[in-house]
């Protein structure tokens, strides 16, 4: 996982509340077999709208997703996350994550940050008006800027701290590779294999 | 500190502790399928990763293969590209594989014990939900996500929050002709399908001891369906004696050492569970479900409930959506539910003394001729000794189908499904809709009641049918 400390680009204003897992990507992709190229069914039942937000070339390159309350609710499939990835976005701003979602973002390398409702109506503003405008995070000082306009934002001091190592939790379990070494080291012999 | 079975065997696994952070648990048993396992191994591509433990870890191809014809290509293209995914991962990350056509496939719950592999006091995890059959042996086992494949397949290990524990304590005796699949549908009636939430469960007491490593992987396979996430036996003597001997069991000195250390695994006289559930097994009978979630079962001999039977509102909805989608009437006796199909197999009854017990049955009598009876074992190996022992010809006089090995028509992934409409009594675990295939009814039932049920056409128990040559 690359470090994350700050991150700056465009951003798209997703002005919908509720988006479920199953609008984000619908069940007919989770039949692939890769973890890699879930772009295209990102939104896919909204993007055959040609006015839907995606679909606006002036949010072409976007990395900021800026969405309504309760974003990725229903079911827990990681295919979300990989997709909101694979198409490019690393930030997601809303003032209410499912719990899953966000969990599940954490572990992936996708920042999910939390700011007040009053805050989304503002970013959606900045945005909307000048598409070109950069939007700043700061996972250091925890703050969310676009224009002239910040706020901060709220993030699990632990995820927090694994995005700006950069270490995912596999990353994270082998920096215990001694630990790990010196456990097998003293499993009983008579622990099965399987080959 | 007095402890528990689950807490001892999360002890003696623990590679790394430290506040405010999950245990780091080593896992010595990762089992991995064609369905769950594609994206982890993608993952570690990406990043550059190998299996830390390829020794330790071992795959089956049983979800999306056919059980006719397996010397031809499987048709389904999807099915077919995961299959053949797990065989090219496999092969680049040096895992043991057994592939289709192999004398070892079958369902992977049912390959990890008949090899040894899975032993008393071992972590065991795979990307399925029944990992929790395992637990039969005294193991640690549950099922994970594709993240937690990944990362086992990367580091062997795990970062996990204990759970719970309950003790589930069947009292008594079970009657003649009830079985390990009635008594864990009881259990599951009664506590619910969310009453274990969040909690290993330990099931004892005289009736668990009394079970056969089968039946005893019958009850831990169901734990799930009670919404726990995993289920546990101490071991004991029936256990010592499945294991000694198989393939990948301890021999010799490791095999005493091995014994002594599982003798140890029993919860402490004074250990305190966080829940207790008592069950009295001479009030069971065989018992089979009606409705569409695994909680909803009643005795076979019994009508079928209705709304009005249930205090809870959202109970009384679930029942009578249960019963329109099950196409049944409330007060109906249960006997006389007419069946379509009858599936005896999977990873819940899939295994000898299953094919056994319906064999026992079947001997002598034939399917009724508006029944199809799929008899499909839990593995290969499973197959071969059905057919040493004669099974194959009991079934296929009786006018079963006899089918090569894997999961069948317990999930509608492979070409074994239910048309909608379609009633089935099946051994299985999960009667949800559509789980058999679209719009398919399913009553789960044990192999004894299942092979009655061929017979007579509607539901029974083997005490329901006329004596042989009468
Ligand atoms: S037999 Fe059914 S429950 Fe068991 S592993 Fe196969 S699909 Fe899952």
């Amino acid at each position: 996982m690359e470090k994350f400390v700050t991150h700056e680009g465009t951003a798209v204003p997703l002005r919908a509340s509720n988006v479920d897992t199953d609008q984000i990507i619908p069940a007919e992709y989770l039949k692939r077999i890769t973890r890699h190229g879930f772009e295209d069914g990102l939104f896919a039942a909204w993007r055959k709208d040609p006015s839907f937000v995606l679909n606006q070339p002036q949010f072409d390159g976007a990395t900021v997703l800026i969405a309504g309350p309760d974003f990725g609710t229903g079911s827990s499939r990681e295919h979300a996350v990989w997709a909101l990835m694979d198409y490019g976005f690393k930030v997601v701003i809303s003032s209410r994550f499912a719990d899953i979602f966000r969990g599940n973002s954490g572990k992936q390398g996708l920042l999910t940050a939390l700011v007040s409702q009053d805050a989304v109506d503002q970013l959606w503003k900045e945005v909307e008006n000048n598409p070109e405008t950069q939007v700043t995070v700061n996972l250091e000082e925890r703050t969310v800027s676009a224009g002239g306009f910040t706020a901060p934002f709220e993030v699990d001091d632990y995820v927090r701290w694994r995005l700006m190592e950069g270490l995912d939790d596999v990353g994270l379990t082998l920096k215990h590779v001694d630990e790990i070494a010196a456990f097998e080291a003293k499993r009983p012999s008579f622990k099965p294999v399987t080959a | 500190m007095a402890l528990t079975l689950a807490e001892k065997v999360w002890r003696d696994h623990i590679v790394r502790s430290a506040e405010g952070e999950p245990d780091l648990l080593f896992i010595d048993l990762h089992l991995v399928h064609e369905v769950t396992s594609p994206q982890a191994f993608d993952g570690l591509r990406a990043s550059g990763r190998s299996v830390r433990r390829p020794d330790l870890t071992l795959a089956t191809e049983d979800h999306n293969v056919p059980t006719i014809d397996i010397d031809k290509p499987i048709a389904d293209p999807i099915s077919a590209a995961q299959v053949n995914a797990l065989r090219v991962n496999c092969e680049e990350f040096g895992v043991p594989i057994y592939s289709l056509g192999n004398a070892e496939q079958g369902i992977v719950h049912v390959v990890g014990p008949q090899l040894g592999l899975t032993q008393p006091g071992m972590t065991v995890v795979c990307g399925d939900s029944h990992t929790s059959t395992h637990g039969a042996f005294g193991a640690l086992a549950f099922g994970i996500g594709t993240s937690e494949v990944e990362h086992v397949l990367a580091t062997q290990t795990l970062p996990l929050k204990p759970f719970k524990t309950m003790a589930i304590t069947v009292n008594g005796k079970l009657p003649a002709g009830v079985t390990a699949k009635d008594l864990i549908l009881a259990i599951i009636a009664q506590i619910g399908t969310g009453g274990g939430q969040g909690y290993v469960l330990e099931y004892r007491g005289e009736a668990i001891r009394a079970l056969s490593m089968e039946g005893r992987m019958t009850i831990c396979n169901m734990s799930i369906e009670a919404g726990a996430r995993a289920g546990m036996i101490a071991p004991d003597d029936t256990t010592f004696e499945f294991l000694k001997g198989k393939e990948r069991a301890p021999q010799g000195a490791d095999w005493d050492a091995a014994v002594e250390y599982w003798k140890t695994l029993q919860t402490d006289d004074t250990a305190r569970f966080d829940a207790e559930v008592i069950i009295n097994a001479e009030e069971l009978s065989p018992f089979v479900t009606w409705g569409t979630n695994p909680g909803q079962g009643v005795p076979l001999n019994s009508t079928v409930p209705g709304p009005d039977d249930y205090e809870d509102e959202s109970q009384k909805l679930a029942a009578e959506k249960a019963l329109a989608y099950m196409g049944l009437t409330a007060g109906m006796q249960v006997k006389d539910i007419r069946v379509d199909t009858v599936f005896l197999g999977s990873c819940t009854n899939g295994r000898i003394e299953d094919l056994r017990a319906a064999a026992d049955v079947l001997r002598g009598r034939t399917v009724a001729s508006d029944v199809r009876m799929l008899v499909v074992p839990g593995s290969v190996r499973v197959r071969l000794k059905a057919i040493e022992e004669g099974l194959d010809k009991v079934f296929i006089e009786s006018g079963a189908e006899w089918r090569e090995a894997g999961c069948s028509m317990c999930l509608a992934m492979n070409p074994d499904k239910l048309t909608p409409g379609e009633r089935s009594a099946s051994t299985s675990n999960r009667n949800f809709e559509g789980r058999q295939g679209p719009g398919g009814r399913t009553h789960l039932v044990s192999p004894q009641v299942a092979a009655a049920t061929a017979v007579r056409g509607t539901l029974s128990s083997p005490a329901d049918l006329a004596p042989i040559g009468a």
